[in-house]
């Protein structure tokens, strides 16, 4: 895609909306949706004389996804206050942090084609969402909705360490997967609880300075990011091969038309005016604090990762995939438990329920059906009673409907032939009007016995039970 | 160090502040002071002390993650210059 003599380089500054209760400054309710400044008192719409007062469980999610992404946490932080006028920001500034954030140092490994690849994280700071404006499309003007307005954010940002949308892409997922697991955020991003500025810019291979930047602001889908991203290399090393030079600006991506656009918004370089935050004082952690969120924190993906191949003999990629989403891997956990067959979990996770989520659009947060219902689907398996096959539908049917597997196949009548005197019958009637395929089986074409077998199953509409369809198949063919 | 009349016009451009030009002369000196003031600070010997983080002396003040429900939207609106189905009405705002 991007040309062989280019490289590109990304950095990312990922936008999190912490799953607290409360607002990080005030007591107002964080609840997504609301009929418009419902969840708002005086101090979130910024009316004179209030005053902020930090939401403690804002600290402590932040100290823990530092400590998850191997982050050394800063001991003695603050906030600062960050100035800029636009009508989602009722104090025409945002409290935020500066010099002292919360988090610094840290990294996170993601999975590429060429191995694993570690992405280093310069900081996560803690600061406050902006409202929402809407406009109408009669132009009567905006309306300001501050129901998000101090609805408490993580930022992390990443060191340039970015060489390709997959790499990107690889790496919100991760950071996505993580935050997930230590129970921070909802990550929803159709919501926008995850977030991201993707900075992008190329340079020839082997330069040693990095080119101009653009960026594109508050992209809030894993297929944007990496359209916009392949989009704006591709843009940006047309015009420099074109002798043009790259102006750093914001640009806004168009999904519709698959364009960058630009926003022509930086006529002044941005000009924060950052200084410390007055209405607040000092954050100081002590090391005992530190260490006990610490140990609060649940087993993360690299450990489960390895207990599945190592305790379950999972493949490293069956094993990625099943740490790859808190959901699926709870999924896994649960349903192992109960029919003690891993590695049919494993995989009926990996390709079946993966496939079915990725028709319906859909991401594992969405999964109706727990590790029960699956548990018991595979014993269903094992046990003969239904085929894979047949197991595949009763997953679909999950996916609509949750109910135990056991009902469904009761339900439907799917449940497997075993009768051998009823595969028989089958058997005999498809030998009798297959003649060719007998024939060709017995001139030692042995594909012709999977043509034979798969019709009794269209006979049986996936009922009959296969071990037994090819051994009285293979029977009757050596008569 | 001097400042400028530019900077006095960009700083006032980023506070969104139209100044008048007796006000630029006037807030030019006016800032030239207190740099000088901010200057005399940054030269105090601090060899030896510890960082300062904030000057209230208080660490910590936190609150708990409690939902108290404010429950006054029509208050809140009320001093809006105009408003809308429960929300601010503003001048077009352009993305």
């Amino acid at each position: 895609m991007v040309r062989d003599d280019y490289e590109v380089v990304i950095g990312l500054e990922v936008h999190c909306e912490l799953s607290t209760k409360t607002k990080i400054f005030c007591s107002c309710s964080t609840e997504f949706g609301g009929e418009p400044n419902t969840h708002c008192c005086p101090v979130c719409m910024a009316m004179p004389g209030t005053l902020p007062v930090l939401n403690e469980k804002v600290v402590e999610y932040a100290v823990k996804a530092g400590l998850a992404t191997n982050c050394s946490i800063e001991k003695n932080s603050k906030n600062d206050r960050k100035n800029y006028f636009y009508p989602d920001s009722p104090k025409a500034y945002q409290i935020s942090q500066f010099d002292k954030p919360l988090c610094y140092d840290g990294h996170v490994t993601i999975e590429t084609e060429n191995g694993e690849k570690e992405i280093r994280i310069e900081r996560i700071h803690i600061e406050e969402d902006a409202g929402k404006l809407n406009h109408d499309e009669y132009g009567r003007g905006s309306f300001v909705d501050l129901n998000r307005a101090g609805v408490p954010l993580i930022e992390v940002v990443s060191k340039p360490d970015m060489r390709s949308s997959a790499e990107v892409e690889a790496y919100m997922r991760k950071l996505k997967s993580i935050f997930e697991y230590i129970e921070i955020s909802d990550c929803k991003m159709e919501q926008g609880s995850l977030r991201a500025d993707v900075n992008v810019s190329v340079r020839k291979k082997g330069a040693k300075e990095f080119g101009t930047r653009t960026e594109m602001k508050n992209m809030n889908s894993f297929r944007s990011i990496v359209r916009a991203i392949d989009y704006e290399a591709q843009r940006q090393i047309e015009e420099i091969e074109n002798g043009n030079e790259i102006m750093q600006e914001t640009l806004r991506w168009d999904d519709i038309s698959g364009r960058t656009f630009s926003m022509r918004d930086k006529e002044d370089a941005q000009d924060y005016r950052y200084f410390p935050e007055p209405d607040l004082v000092a954050i100081k952690l002590s090391d005992e604090y530190i260490e006990n969120i610490r140990k609060s924190l649940p087993e993360l993906p690299e450990s489960r990762k390895k207990r599945y191949i190592e305790n379950y003999g999972l493949t490293e990629k069956a094993a990625n995939f099943a740490v790859s989403s808190k959901y699926y891997s709870n999924l896994f956990e649960e349903a192992t438990k109960i029919c003690n067959n891993p590695k049919t979990v494993g995989n009926m996770i990996m390709s079946d329920i993966a496939r079915i989520l990725n028709e319906r659009e859909e991401e594992p947060d969405s999964l109706k059906f727990t590790g029960k219902e699956l548990g018991e689907l595979v014993s269903l398996i094992d046990k003969g009673t239904i085929s894979s096959a047949i197991a595949k539908k009763v997953l679909e049917e999950l996916f609509n409907e949750v109910k135990m597997p056991s009902k469904i196949i009761e339900e439907k009548g799917w449940v497997q032939i075993s009768d051998e005197g009823a595969i028989k019958e089958v058997v005999m009637k498809i030998l009798e009007n297959n003649a060719q395929s007998v024939a060709d089986y017995k001139a030692g074409k042995d594909k012709a016995l999977g043509f034979l077998v798969g019709q009794a199953m269209k006979e049986t509409k996936g009922k009959a039970n296969p071990q037994l369809l090819n051994k009285l198949f293979l029977e009757e063919l050596k008569k | 160090m001097a400042i400028s009349k530019e900077e006095i016009i960009h700083i006032a451009k980023l506070a969104d502040l139209n100044l008048s030009e007796a006000e630029i002369e006037k807030y030019t000196k006016d800032m030239q002071e207190i740099i000088e003031f901010a200057n005399t600070i940054n030269n105090v010997n601090t060899e030896g002390m510890g960082e300062t983080i904030g000057t209230n002396e208080k660490v910590n003040v936190l609150r708990k993650d409690e939902v108290v429900e404010f429950g006054n939207r029509d208050g809140l609106l009320q001093n809006a210059p105009s408003q809308d189905e429960g929300m601010f009405r503003i001048p077009k705002v352009l993305n």
